[in-house]
């Protein structure tokens, strides 16, 4: 079972929701979760969950690397690139790794072979053991680079579950690609929002790109109370479930600030998210 | 000779496109019959890279020099790689009017690219 903790509008809640969720299962299960920071360009979980990381390895993707002495300059690569990466200028094959997205077309469609393909390192991808037996693992995008799914693409696949192994994923804000690639392969997304019309906006965006990937969704909402009744009309509208709401509270503000938990501040609320785990493991049988 | 220029519309009485990438037009012009012929910029729908696919239109053109109101730095790297020279048209207005002062020898030569890029991977 792999479950996404997505939002649209940033600051709804989603770290709190998803490592409160983790905790609250960690009591339970065995194993006890694996969770994904797949925010990689402002991963935060750790300051929750408190992992301490064993293992750490570099990710990028491949660029390509033209041999002037067997290129022809025929412009096969720069016609098959999708985002202009590679440029054929006269008697020189220009390659812009700025652009490039590593889909190695250039490489494989190359008539000369011309073409090799190298490592360029866009972040990295770290895990151990945090919390209450939970795996943690995330990634860190490195300043300056400005594509996250493939350091996202990349921890999915190195952060493996064990059988049975409960998967959280903390994706990203926003509905773009990383976001997309946060949802992709989950069974359940779970979309955290605050009941304003920002928070709305934002949650329609969300909920059609799981749609789009074919993936139930249930919605949180939190601070509940605090804005209007556009969240909830939304919802009943197009029969989208409200798992849970978290009130807007003083006291909830004040733990999540001293960097503790949901969980922590009302430990009440553990019973709640296991409940609204066997809901959503219900409604997927 | 040619020279390419970005224009707002097909013609040489066109204003000029300050962009390069994103222009609306190239215009293939021989400065000295004032010869042109306007092409659509195959880039100007491009979601990235747009400046990187001018550059190649240009060097399948064989062109000379370019002339445009800003050139990144995608843009910049792939028309010097090109060896094509890059001008900016500075205050006229016309595609026309700026043919005129290149002729002349009164348009800025770009060294360096003009300003940040836009529109990275991601």
């Amino acid at each position: 079972m792999k479950i996404t903790i997505a939002s649209g509008k940033g600051g709804t809640g989603k770290t709190m929701i998803a490592t409160s969720l983790t905790l609250s299962l960690a009591a339970e299960l065995t194993p006890p979760p694996l969770f994904l920071d797949c925010d990689v360009e402002a991963p935060n979980a750790h300051l929750f969950l408190k992992p301490t990381f064993e293992q750490r390895q570099d990710v990028g993707i491949l660029i390509p690397r033209v041999d002037e002495a067997k290129c022809t300059h025929c412009g096969k690569c720069a016609e098959v690139c999708q985002y202009h990466a590679i440029a054929v200028l006269g008697i020189k094959t220009l390659v812009l790794p700025q652009l490039c997205h590593g889909c190695g077309s250039c490489t494989a469609l190359c008539p000369e072979a011309a073409i090799r393909e190298i490592p360029d390192r866009m972040g990295v991808i770290e895990r151990g053991p945090a919390a209450a037996g939970i795996s943690f693992a995330r990634g860190v995008l490195d300043v300056g680079e400005p594509m996250a799914v493939p350091v996202i693409r990349q921890l999915k696949k190195w952060a493996v579950p064990q059988p049975g192994q409960v998967v959280v994923r903390d994706a990203p804000p926003g509905t773009s690609c990383p976001v997309v690639e946060a949802m992709r392969g989950a069974d359940y997304v779970v979309l955290v929002t605050e009941p304003t019309p920002f928070g709305l906006h934002d949650l329609r965006l969300a909920v059609q790109v799981a749609r789009e990937l074919n993936i139930p969704v249930g919605v949180i909402i939190n601070r509940d109370g605090s804005g209007d009744a556009g969240v909830d009309e939304f919802c009943a509208a197009v029969g989208l479930p409200v798992l849970m709401r978290v009130p807007f509270e003083r006291a909830i503000a004040e733990g999540v600030a001293q960097g503790k938990n949901l969980v922590e501040i009302h430990p009440e609320y553990a019973a709640h998210f296991r409940q609204i785990f066997n809901q959503i493991t219900t409604a997927l049988s | 000779m040619k020279i390419i220029i970005t224009a707002a519309s097909p013609n040489i009485d066109s204003e000029v496109d300050p962009r390069f990438g994103r222009g609306a037009y190239f215009l293939v012009v021989d400065p000295d019959t004032l010869e042109w012929q306007a092409h659509p910029n195959p880039g100007v729908g491009a979601p990235g890279g747009a400046g990187t696919l001018a550059a190649q239109f240009v060097a399948n053109q064989h062109a000379e020099a370019v002339i445009s109101g800003d050139f990144g730095p995608n843009a910049y790297g792939a028309l010097q790689a090109a060896g094509v020279a890059m001008y900016l048209f500075g205050t006229n207005t016309t595609v026309r009017e700026a043919i005129e002062r290149f002729k002349a020898g009164q348009l800025e030569h770009v060294g360096a690219p003009t300003g940040p890029g836009r529109h990275p991977r991601g």
